[in-house]
């Protein structure tokens, strides 16, 4: 019997979180889950918030996680963990990038971007790491592979092998990125 | 073999797995992708068409010419394209046709909510409802066989949760099916009023035997449990019910139009308490209320947007319906009012997106702008601000002319702004109307030389197909020249001072006229471009940079930040500042 497990990335457009889902969603289908993926990616390319929701069991019916209802939040961006943390289980862990990124209306100076979310959530939240995705990516090599460090450090927290993610890692990833990617994904994993 | 898919993917390999040869719609969340997928699989032929209405002819003379067809449009597109629905119910097909109407409930990227299963019942055709993948791959076969069995066209009705969710699917190989023969029937063809009497009768008859096919059809399948509860649901309800009513019996219906009326009787008969859970409107609850049934629905659940499993679960709740042990205490505490102010994150134009200037502009100038569909309505947003109406596709054209009728002082303050795609899909025909009754408004082509708010689509102003072939592109000034209009000039918004110039001439002049602002989207350009610099020794805090609104721009603590990674490079607000201190290039960027 599989342990069912619901698992949410939420982030702003251009973080990488569809790469992530994809990665996700071949694991989970290798260790032999039935699996449903929700994505809301219209506004992805225009920097509006985005969510992948995965519902992972022996048999899914609903595609949707509603609130209180996710095993894992996996945030690309501190805003985004503190707009989402509705949908995490109260016994749920939350994964934090510590990266901010500025939405339009603080960037006007007509909103503020707020201070405090980190001590928020770990005051609120029983079980909540914070990583430094993005210069664990630079010290990988490649920026843009800071989604998939945290996608490691997730990897951790979830009911699939390491070799299976391994695996679906290389599929998905073009092989000219592997590499990096390879050496990013373990980085977060042995955090 | 089993794979991982969008409701839209399975569509398409559903419509490639039947032998479909013609598919053709025009883009629309969240049916866009469908015939971008299934314009990829080999001995097909796929196209956009300028508008929905164009799609669905092209559709109903490759089913008369004897293949099979999908049309692809979103909810609004079916709007656009009942005309030619309406009577191809009574010309019926002669390939099987299936239109993908894509409905948005929420309005997750959409300017109204519609349940368009109305339209199957109004047209008289089969409705058939998928609630996952496999169901919507399976379902196009389906769809074509209902189509050619009853000649009729069908409409497959998803929803943005069955188009977007990604569930497995089991593929199988291409049924390579020969044409079937055009045969010249006016009787059937013409639809002159002597011959469609005649046909409204065999619409009468099919819709007869179409409800006796639903009565055992496959498609419509009971599950049943205890039979204290009796739900009956379709789409992806059926999910949502299923998860949080588990012990519960369940109807679920995969042909919501015609009814299985026997089938529901029955079904009700069985049950202690009869609720129907349907998104939207009371489409199913009030005909099974008109059957004569005791039936709860609208009573219990929202009309408005989607549900949920909470919803679902809510309303069961309120009811005193035992539901799932997991939604029995689901209290949201988190975030609780200790939790810091969340700002919203609404989409935002990118850098470099020509859009940007020209609403700058046009806010300067402080004009009415009779506004439409596509990117370019972010400009209704702060801090540009600066669009006054939105409706629906080319609206903005006739909508100005409007306008001046309504006060003629208003014409020289008012200008209408239309995206390129949106022009050849409905802005031309309001265009004619003002030249033809001596209107006088100014037209603004936002022209990026795509259709870039559903992804980039090519259109008959590209230069290539769907399929990726070299085209024709449609010469915009000489077009709208033909219609009549003498004062037409192309710029570059991104030039302000001319653009400002320009669209200061053309409001003035007392014909109709039209501004044609040509630069490409930002993001079709892969290049990547030099970001600017700002000197902040120079910077005076002005904020004129960023009330742009461009996210490569930020300021905290009064000091204005450029982010190099993010800049595009189009160098707009170098022309803003007002202290000349963000210059080309350079190494200063933070
Ligand atoms: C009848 C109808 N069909 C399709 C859509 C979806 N849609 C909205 S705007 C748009 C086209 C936008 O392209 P364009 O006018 O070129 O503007 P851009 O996004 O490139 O700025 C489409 C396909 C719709 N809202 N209504």
């Amino acid at each position: 019997m599989l342990k069912p497990f619901d698992v949410m990335l939420v982030g702003v457009g251009g973080q990488g979180t569809l790469l992530a889902t994809k990665v996700l969603s071949k694991a989970a289908q290798k260790k032999g889950y039935d699996i449903k993926v929700s994505e809301i990616k219209g506004m992805a390319q225009r920097g509006g918030s985005v969510v992948s929701q995965l519902r992972l069991a022996e048999e899914v019916n609903s595609p949707l996680i509603t609130e209180t209802g996710a095993d894992v939040i996996l945030s690309f961006e501190k805003l985004e963990a503190l707009r989402w943390l509705s949908y995490l289980k109260p016994e749920g862990t939350v994964i934090i990038n510590n990266q901010e990124i500025a939405p339009v209306p603080v960037l006007i100076g007509v909103a503020e971007y707020p201070g405090g979310i980190l001590e928020y959530i770990k005051r609120k939240v029983h079980n909540s790491e914070v990583i430094d995705a993005l210069d664990m990516a630079v010290e990988c090599g490649n920026p843009r592979t800071a989604n998939v460090v945290l996608l490691g450090v997730l990897a951790k927290h979830m009911p699939i092998e390491r070799e299976t993610w391994e695996q679906a890692l290389e599929e998905v990833v073009p092989n000219k990125f592997l590499e990096v990617n390879q050496k990013a994904f373990a980085a977060g994993y042995n955090l | 073999m089993k794979e991982l898919m969008s409701g839209n993917a399975a569509i398409a390999r559903g419509a490639y797995e039947a032998g479909v040869k013609v598919g053709v719609g025009y883009p629309g969340t969240p049916s866009t992708e469908t015939l971008e997928i299934f314009s990829k699989y080999p001995d097909i032929y796929a196209q956009w068409s300028p508008n929905e209405k164009v799609a669905l002819e092209v559709g109903i003379g490759a089913s008369v010419g004897g293949s099979k067809v999908l049309v692809t449009m979103k909810h609004v597109g079916v709007n656009v394209a009942a005309d030619p629905l309406f009577t191809l119910s009574y010309t019926g097909v002669n390939g099987g046709l299936v239109l993908l109407s894509a409905d948005d409930p929420s309005m997750h990227s959409s300017q109204n909510e519609q349940d368009n299963r109305y339209y199957a019942l109004m047209a008289k055709i089969p409705c058939l409802e998928p609630s996952d993948s496999q169901e919507a791959k399976d379902m196009v076969a389906s769809a074509l066989e209902l189509s050619e069995q009853f000649d009729t066209p069908v409409m497959l009705r998803t929803t943005t949760r069955v188009n977007h969710s990604q569930t497995m699917v089991e593929t199988t190989d291409r049924q390579e099916l020969a044409n079937k023969e055009y045969i010249k029937n006016p009787k059937k063809y013409v639809m002159t009023p002597a011959n469609a009497r005649g046909r409204r009768v065999h619409v009468e008859e099919r819709l007869q035997k179409l409800q006796q096919y639903s009565e055992n059809s496959i498609l419509n399948k009971i599950h049943w449990d205890d039979t204290k509860i009796g739900v009956i649901t379709s789409g992806i309800s059926y999910h949502y019910v299923r998860e949080v009513l588990p012990q519960a019996s369940v109807l679920k219906l995969g042909m919501t139009n015609p009814l299985p009326a026997k089938l529901i009787q029955d079904f009700a008969s069985k049950v202690s308490t009869l609720i129907v859970v349907e998104e939207l409107d009371p489409f199913l609850e009030t005909q099974i209320k008109a059957m004569g049934l005791a039936v709860h629905g609208k009573d219990m659940l929202p009309n408005i947007g989607e549900l949920n499993p909470r919803i679902v679960a809510q309303s069961f709740k309120d009811n005193n319906i035992e539901v799932n042990e997991k939604y029995h205490n689901n209290e949201v505490n988190l975030p609780d009012a200790d939790a810091p102010t969340i700002p919203p994150r609404p989409p935002v134009l990118c850098a470099g997106c020509p859009h940007r200037a020209a609403f700058h502009v046009l806010r300067e100038l402080n004009l009415t702008v009779t506004g439409d569909i596509g990117c370019y309505t972010l400009g209704s947003l702060p801090p540009l601000t600066s669009m006054d109406t939105c409706v629906c596709m080319g609206a903005s054209v006739g909508m100005a002319h409007g306008m001046a009728l309504a006060n003629p002082a208003n014409k020289d303050r008012t200008v209408a702004v239309i995206g390129d795609s949106t022009f050849l899909h409905s802005g031309v025909t309001g265009l004619m109307d003002i030249v033809y009754n001596g209107g006088s408004a100014t037209v603004l082509i936002l022209d990026n030389r795509t259709t870039a708010m559903t992804g980039h689509q090519e259109h008959p102003a590209t230069g290539k197909t769907l399929m990726g072939e070299p085209a024709n592109e449609v010469d915009l000034e000489g077009l709208v020249k033909s219609l009549g209009v003498k004062r037409v000039q192309v710029v570059d918004p991104i030039d302000i001072t001319k653009f400002e110039q320009i669209v200061k001439e053309e409001t003035a002049a007392q014909e109709p006229s039209v501004i044609i602002a040509r630069r490409p989207c930002a993001l079709l350009n892969k290049e990547p471009q030099q970001p600017v610099t700002l000197d902040v020794n120079m910077c005076m805090g002005c904020r004129l940079c960023l009330n742009l609104g461009c996210p490569a721009i930020s300021e905290k603590d009064g000091v204005v930040t450029l982010n190099a990674i993010h800049c595009n490079g189009c160098e707009l607000c170098i022309s803003v500042c007002s202290q000349g201190a963000i210059m080309k290039g350079g190494q200063n960027n933070a």
